[in-house]
């Protein structure tokens, strides 16, 4: 009996459907790093082929130039300067010249600025910009739990596009007929690692306030832990996400034979967990806010009309530490490492734009 | 590849075609015309057909499909009916269970768990109607009982899971989902959510019944197949008059591991090792969360968790360290 051709015949057939679905598999080599203690199972693996992609995609750009701190005020010189207004004219520059290169390369100061007026805030860009940049300096004042000294700029987030590549909106799709029952999840899930568990887990978490700790503390049941299964995969769902986002398996935040004992977990759980509530902040402190700012438009809003939101992978873009925690803040001192303006702006009434055509 | 090593059936004997014995007066006929099929004869006896379905076997079909449709059509109105997604997401799609909101009310809304709550309902009669007929027709052909037993410790788990672990906590949410990804997404979220089944007993039994009857399987299969050239495949026979097959088999384990069940007792390794498998299984289910809610917790407090040096000594519960800001 010869059984190649049955075994081809499967392997192919396994293959197809393989493709078909869209398994994400790693093909060798795969290099794996021991972080925990021997017997424990707690590898790091990274592939090497992606590694090396990752090393490439994640260069920091150059500041153009060093700026000068002395000199006169960039408020003195320039018409309403709400937030850099303490830089010198040089240093508001050079930072006017690296953002332009973080985020709108092509398009230019023009996606920001009436060019006729660079005073006028009349296009929205220039409103949600300085949002952002208030955005940048809080995070490296006060997330320092997450992101340390190394910081981040504009750059982390946009590199050279006008809206970052990886944000997050409320996923209803593919809608239910009205008799069906899914319970938003048990489909391909965009910001669930393309798994069947909940689709919009990063909204309970990264938006909302959810409890994420589903483990009873004690061995028996005392009544105090009431999370079902179905809060577990939503737990287990940001934990894809999260995953999925930096390249990073279970075990580089957790002893997966006890995901919840903290006594067990290498310390970037830690930095994690200031993650979560970072990325919770910024979003309801600076995103929400400035939704009647952005325009009705698939490029700004999600599908259900909602501002497109931060997640862990806005920053790292598939790498645990974004940029391979390579600083640019020395070039970018007095503009993104300290608070200047914190004021909150409201932006209840602002008159919805129309979109803005950036290819013209 | 060596031509003795039958994997398939190398001959098909192939006799009359049968009907069986005749029925006692007021049963249902057997249905279809008996046949001999080349393929059937590769894997086992060449003859398909006639079937005995009756008055339990059609209901428990009938039932069956409609549970079978209940679940198809939920999955594919939760793509929007679309037959593209439904079947390029077909691993993906499920028929979730209520939410904790509902309890363990009967019947929530249809589109909030209600499905759920009917696909099982006929589901479960599906199953207990096809265990009353496999008892009923032991019984008429004069046989033990033991088919229907094994069965049955099967339904055990299988209501454990559905039905009597989620009337315990008192929450359909503790189900499990109907769907290929989303009953495995249940599994993994069960262990994490009861802090790691592996750390259960009765998992670990269960486990070893699994993993035991796996082996048990291939001992036995593969000890008759390989005395099959002596006539072993003929059980019953080597059974009542030990023939030189059943001896070489015997000698085979008693040279190789000092001791061999007989021709009739491997078959009692065999049922016991499955049926425990389930039993066990149902067991250690029902006790997560009604008795124990952290088996990990559980573990170390019975001393069966390996303890690991502190190489994190640095960290802390960040929620403790901040000062209870979540």
């Amino acid at each position: 009996m010869n059984f190649a051709l049955p075994m081809a015949a499967g392997a192919a057939a396994l293959l197809g459907i393989a493709s078909f679905v869209g398994v994400d598999w790693d093909a060798p080599p795969v290099e794996t790093e021991q972080v925990g203690y021997r017997g424990t199972g707690m590898f790091v693996s990274k592939d090497a082929g992606e590694a090396a992609a990752g090393r490439a995609a994640n260069v920091v750009p150059e500041s153009p130039w060093e700026p000068d701190p002395e000199g006169e005020r960039a408020s003195e010189v320039y018409e309403n300067v709400q937030v850099l207004g303490h830089l010198s004219d040089d240093q508001f520059t050079q930072f006017m010249a690296s953002i332009t290169e973080w985020v709108s390369p092509e398009a230019g100061c023009a996606y920001c600025h009436n060019v006729e007026n660079m005073a006028s805030d009349e296009v929205y860009t220039k409103i949600v910009s300085r949002r952002m940049i208030q955005m940048n300096q809080a995070i490296n004042v006060d997330w320092q739990t997450h992101v340390g000294t190394t910081g981040v700029t504009c750059y982390t987030c946009h590199r050279g596009n006008p809206v970052p590549k990886e944000v997050w909106y409320r996923d209803l799709e593919p809608k239910p007929a009205s008799r069906g029952y899914r319970d938003g999840q048990n489909v391909a899930g965009v910001f669930s690692g393309n798994s069947s568990l909940p689709q919009n887990a990063l909204e309970s978490y990264l938006l909302g306030n959810e409890e994420i700790r589903v483990h009873a503390d004690t061995a028996l049941p005392t009544g105090a832990q009431t999370a079902t299964t179905k809060e577990t995969e939503k737990t287990w769902a940001l934990m894809m996400h999260m995953s999925e986002s930096l390249n990073a398996n279970c075990v580089t935040c957790h002893n997966s034979r006890a995901f919840n004992d903290w006594d067990q977990s290498p310390p970037q759980r830690v930095t994690a967990w200031y993650g979560i509530r970072m990325a919770r902040q910024l979003n309801t402190d600076y995103m929400v806010g400035l939704t009647p700012v952005f325009p009705m438009d698939a490029q700004h809003r999600g599908p259900e009309g909602d501002v497109l939101k931060v997640s862990c992978a806005t920053c790292h873009n598939g790498v645990q530490k974004p940029l391979y925690g390579v600083s640019m803040l020395d070039d970018y001192e007095d503009s993104l490492r300290k608070k200047s303006n914190t004021e909150v702006p409201d932006y209840t009434g602002f008159v919805t734009p129309q979109a803005v055509v950036i290819d013209e | 590849m060596p031509e003795y090593q039958n994997i398939f059936t190398a001959i098909q004997v192939r006799g009359h075609l049968e009907e069986g014995m005749p029925l006692p007066a007021g049963e249902s006929l057997r249905i279809g015309r008996p046949q001999h099929n080349y393929w059937v004869g590769k894997i086992g006896n060449a003859q398909l057909g006639p079937i005995y379905l009756g008055f339990l076997g059609s209901l428990s079909l009938l039932c069956g499909t409609i549970a079978f449709l209940i679940i198809g059509l939920n999955m594919l109105a939760s793509v929007g009916w679309d037959p593209i997604q439904f079947v390029r997401q077909l691993f993906w799609l499920g028929l979730e269970p209520p939410g904790p909101e509902w309890g363990f009310r009967i019947i929530p809304p249809l589109n909030e768990g209600g499905w759920w709550i009917i696909a099982g309902f006929f589901l479960t009669t599906s199953v207990l109607l096809w265990w009353v007929r496999t008892y009923r027709r032991a019984v008429a052909l004069g046989l033990g009982t033991h088919v229907p037993w094994a069965f049955a410790s099967a339904i055990f788990l299988f209501l454990v899971l559905g039905f009597i672990r989620p009337l315990l906590m008192g929450s359909w949410a503790e189900a499990v989902p109907f769907g290929i990804f989303p009953h495995l997404d249940w599994t993994a979220s069960f262990s994490i959510r009861y802090g790691n089944l592996y750390y259960n007993p009765f998992h670990c039994l269960s486990i070893v019944f699994l993993y035991g009857s796996v082996l048990l399987f291939a001992m036995h299969g593969a000890t008759i197949l390989a005395v099959s050239r002596y006539g072993g495949e003929r059980e019953l026979e080597q059974i009542t008059d030990r023939g030189t097959a059943s001896e070489r088999a015997a000698l085979f384990w008693r040279w190789t591991m000092g001791f061999n069940a007989t021709m009739e007792s491997v078959h009692r390794w065999a049922w016991w090792f499955a049926v425990l498998t389930t039993l066990t299984g149902g067991i250690g289910i029902l006790l997560t969360g009604t008795v124990v809610d952290n088996w990990y917790l559980w573990g170390i407090k019975h001393g069966i968790v390996a303890p690991v040096p502190d190489l994190y000594p640095t960290v802390v519960d960040p929620l403790l360290a901040a000062g209870g800001i979540q």
